[in-house]
């Protein structure tokens, strides 16, 4: 009977798991934002036009028969061109348009590092201030006080 | 001045050289793309009366399978028709197009439907529905949208037996009553151009 009422409880449990979206599965909003309008050239989360609302029908028809999100990009990217995602493609030409911001990120830091460093090297390279002759100081001091008071 | 005062007044100077040299560059790309940016399409070039040639293209068949070049229909008449599945106006037209196609076929006439930024198979059942039995070729990227200056769908032309544009663009529905008249003049323009 307890086995019996284990074996219950597993099957609903497995029930459960498969009736689950997969961890990590995208949802329609994460593809919608990942994904560019043809006519608007906007991303479909922010259209409204007529092929818009189709490619989304579409997206959560795909993702309800268990398509995979490159699945869906790979179809959409089929129909339309690769422009209809909104990342540039990390091969080829594109990767440029990676490249480039992280190099010129690249080239200003080091930059910064440089003048920082000129600037230190030049700090040190300048002589101690000298110590002021005691009577000057003394009479500073009084004046202070004397302004003070 | 110390040594390592002189090093970074070098630096220094090197930096500006570099961010003058950057900003110059950007400026020669803007005054280049401004002096020589020809974006104006087929259609502005036509409404400013200028002679223009139909822009190539080679797209897939939706009608049948292969593909189909607008230069293969050198010497015919053609109207074309930029539409898609999702364009309402262009349901409205479709049984239009169909009749103009079927009426002057005999005389050379061809209508050429371009389906634009669409899903093939919406685009197959589009013309299942209406019963078009004439070419359309798929662009489904819009690749002749900017060469053709098209701004919205539909969108109609009319290109000469030699390969020209002529008449009017049209854009909406060919049968509204804005349109109808220009698109008739459309039509006997091609037709009239006989070989």
């Amino acid at each position: 009977m307890t086995r019996l009422a284990l074996l219950a409880a597993l099957l609903v449990f497995a029930g459960g798991l498969a009736s689950t979206p997969a961890a990590g599965a995208p949802s329609p909003a994460d593809l919608e934002a990942e994904l560019v309008c043809p006519t608007c050239k906007t991303t479909l989360d922010q259209s409204d036009a007529p092929v818009a609302r189709r490619m989304k029908q579409i997206i959560r028809a795909r993702l309800a028969a268990g398509a995979t999100e490159q699945e869906i990009k790979a179809e959409l990217v089929a129909q339309f061109g690769p422009a209809v995602i909104a990342e540039p493609p990390k091969t080829g030409f594109d990767l440029l348009a990676w490249l480039v911001p992280l190099g010129i990120l690249a080239v200003g830091a080091l930059g910064v590092g440089v003048i920082a460093w000129g600037w230190s090297r030049r700090r040190s390279d300048e002589p101690p201030e000298e110590a002021l002759d005691p009577a000057l100081e003394r009479r500073l001091d009084s004046e202070l006080e004397r302004f003070d008071g | 001045m110390t040594a390592g005062g002189g090093h970074a007044a070098r630096i220094q100077r090197a930096g500006q050289v570099v961010a003058l040299l950057g900003v110059a560059a950007l400026l020669g790309l803007l005054v280049w793309r401004v002096a020589f940016r020809d974006d104006t399409g087929a259609a502005d070039k036509l409404g400013q009366g200028t002679p223009v040639v139909a822009p190539a293209f080679v797209l897939d068949r939706l009608d049948r399978d292969g593909r189909l070049a607008l230069a293969d229909l050198r010497g015919k008449a053609v109207v074309v028709n930029f539409w898609a599945s999702w364009c309402i106006p262009c349901r409205e037209e479709a049984p239009v197009l169909q009749q103009t196609y079927q009426r002057y076929r005999d005389q050379g006439l061809v209508v050429l439907g371009i389906d634009v930024n669409d899903f093939r198979e919406d685009a197959r059942r589009f013309m299942r529905r209406y019963g078009m039995t004439y070419p359309v070729v798929y662009d489904g990227k819009g690749s002749t949208v900017g060469k053709w200056g098209v701004r919205g769908f539909p969108e109609t032309f009319f290109v000469d037996r030699s390969g020209k544009l002529v008449g009017e663009r049209i854009s909406g529905a060919v049968d509204i009553e804005r349109n109808r008249e220009a698109y008739e003049r459309g039509v006997a323009l091609v037709l009239a151009d006989a070989p």
